[in-house]
């Protein structure tokens, strides 16, 4: 495509988004709604950038994913609480409805699902793995409302790595997409420190072991969204590759946090 | 068109004149990278720089380095909004390597081992401003950060410094690589945020 194309079909730009609702997801973690009156819609994955501005000018700017996606103009974000951070406490714990706040997007191209194309010849059909850790469940809560709305037949799976029940992230649509969405998705919960009451896996980090027992094998040639903290997806990241996944079909997103 | 943000305070107000617009200063070293991470040993690496007449220059490792290795101290900005300043480095000067190099073209592809690209002009590269780096922090490049070498170009946000460098390509014009297919600013100055297109 000419640049000039992509550009235009990109269509980012800064945007001022008003909170029009937010409430704790988890514990640690709040559900933001925007209304963003010229928000041209985005992909499934994608990502936008928030700038804060202080009373004397100084500004801070991070990246979020998007979980919504399609044409609209509300915006839906998850933000995480990291202790001694600058921005998402502020979002947290101060931001209110009716607040008004910068926003740079949609931004990424590439970590991005998109329903196959109706209309043309099936494709060979390409499972989509996604897994996720913490907040980095976020863009791929994306997909999986995605692929749910678009009825799409592809084969899905999350694998999706959280300390307890508790912290769950999209706790009842992620149940509800596994239960009866018309596009089949199977979802994995890999508790890190405790599960629910008699839960039958094993509780603790992921292994390779589990990851290969869990994931779509390299055999079906899945492509596969990785998401979370850095140290988190470079670790898994390597054992798809160890396990005979090509590194092509290994698209990854990495949150932040010491490598 | 900014406005303050309700409530919004920040955390330090002695900000670095050295920090570019909308970046925040960092002690640790995030990875950004769009796959898995390639691992490649010394032994098999190379690099080479290829012309329009399809002419190659290579080096292999020992070649590389015996090219003469500069210590460097740098600041690096990257894209997903962090800088970390004064960062010692150790590579060889891109002025060294196109020291034999003829070519009418302006720009380059470069490569990466696991098949990424990115754009760059020459004007970028040369007069001391890029080097294939192989050493920071005083330790050997990690994978995760680009091992065993990657491209350095400090002045440009730090996608531009593509890891796991294999090659660079002359090409005629500016023509995007994987980056910027994918929404990255052509070009890449901090200081202007060109962050995205
Ligand atoms: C493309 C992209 C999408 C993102 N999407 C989301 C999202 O949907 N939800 C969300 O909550 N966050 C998301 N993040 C992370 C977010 O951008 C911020 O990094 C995070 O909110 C911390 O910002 P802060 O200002 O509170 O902390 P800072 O003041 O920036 O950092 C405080 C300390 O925490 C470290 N740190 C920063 N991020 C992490 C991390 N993820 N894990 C461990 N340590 C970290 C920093 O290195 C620093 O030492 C995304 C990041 C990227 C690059």
């Amino acid at each position: 495509m000419r640049v000039a194309d992509r550009l235009a079909a990109h269509r980012t730009g800064w945007h001022v988004g008003e909170v029009v609702a937010a409430a704790m997801e988890t514990p640690l973690s709040r559900r933001i709604e925007l209304e963003v009156p010229t928000w041209p819609g985005n992909e499934a994955g994608a990502h936008l950038d928030i700038r804060l501005t202080a009373p004397d000018g100084y500004q801070a700017s991070r990246a979020y994913s998007l979980a919504s996606s399609g044409p609209g103009t509300h915006v839906t974000l998850v933000v995480d609480r990291m202790e001694y951070g600058e921005v998402s406490p502020f979002l947290v714990d101060e931001l209110a409805v009716g607040d008004r706040i910068e926003l740079h997007g949609p931004l990424g191209a590439f970590f991005i699902w998109r329903p196959p194309m109706t209309g043309t010849a099936p494709a060979a059909p390409m499972p989509v793995q996604l897994i996720g850790a913490g907040s980095g469940v976020v863009p791929l809560f994306a997909m999986v409302d995605a692929h749910a709305h678009a009825g799409d037949a592809t084969e899905f799976r999350l694998l999706y790595s959280v300390r307890d029940p508790e912290h769950v992230f999209f706790r009842a649509e992620l149940e509800a997409a596994a239960r009866d969405c018309p596009g089949p998705l199977r979802l994995d919960l890999l508790y890190t420190r405790q599960g629910p009451e008699g839960w039958p896996a094993p509780i603790g980090r992921i292994t390779r072991e589990r990851l290969a027992e869990l994931a779509i094998p390299p055999a079906d040639d899945p492509t596969i969204f990785l998401c979370g903290p850095t140290p988190f997806v470079e670790m898994v990241a390597m054992w798809l590759v160890e396990l005979g996944h090509a590194p092509e079909r290994i698209r990854a997103e990495r949150f932040g946090g010491a490598a | 068109m900014s406005f303050i943000t309700r409530g919004f305070s920040g955390r330090s107000r002695d900000r670095d004149p050295r920090l570019p617009p909308g970046q925040t200063l960092v002690d640790d070293w995030p990875v950004l990278s769009a796959g898995a991470t390639p691992r490649i040993d010394t032994e098999e690496w190379s690099f080479r720089i290829v012309d329009e007449t399809g002419a190659k220059h290579e080096w292999n490792w020992d070649e590389l380095l015996a090219l003469g290795v500069e210590d460097l101290t740098l600041d690096i900005h990257c894209v997903t909004h962090w800088t970390k300043l004064d960062m010692p480095w150790r590579g060889v000067s891109l002025d060294k390597l196109f020291e034999d190099v003829e070519s009418q073209h302006d720009y380059v592809m470069a490569h990466s081992y696991g098949g990424y690209t990115t754009n760059l002009a020459l004007e970028d590269l040369l007069d001391g401003k890029a080097w294939i780096a192989t050493e920071a922090d005083g330790e050997p490049l990690s994978p995760e950060h680009g091992g065993p070498a990657r491209l350095l170009v400090p002045h440009l946000y730090f996608w531009k410094s593509a890891k796991w460098i294999r090659g660079l390509v002359m090409q005629p014009r500016d023509d995007p690589g994987f980056w910027e297919q994918n929404g990255y600013h052509l070009h890449g100055d901090p200081w202007l945020e060109e962050r995205y297109w």
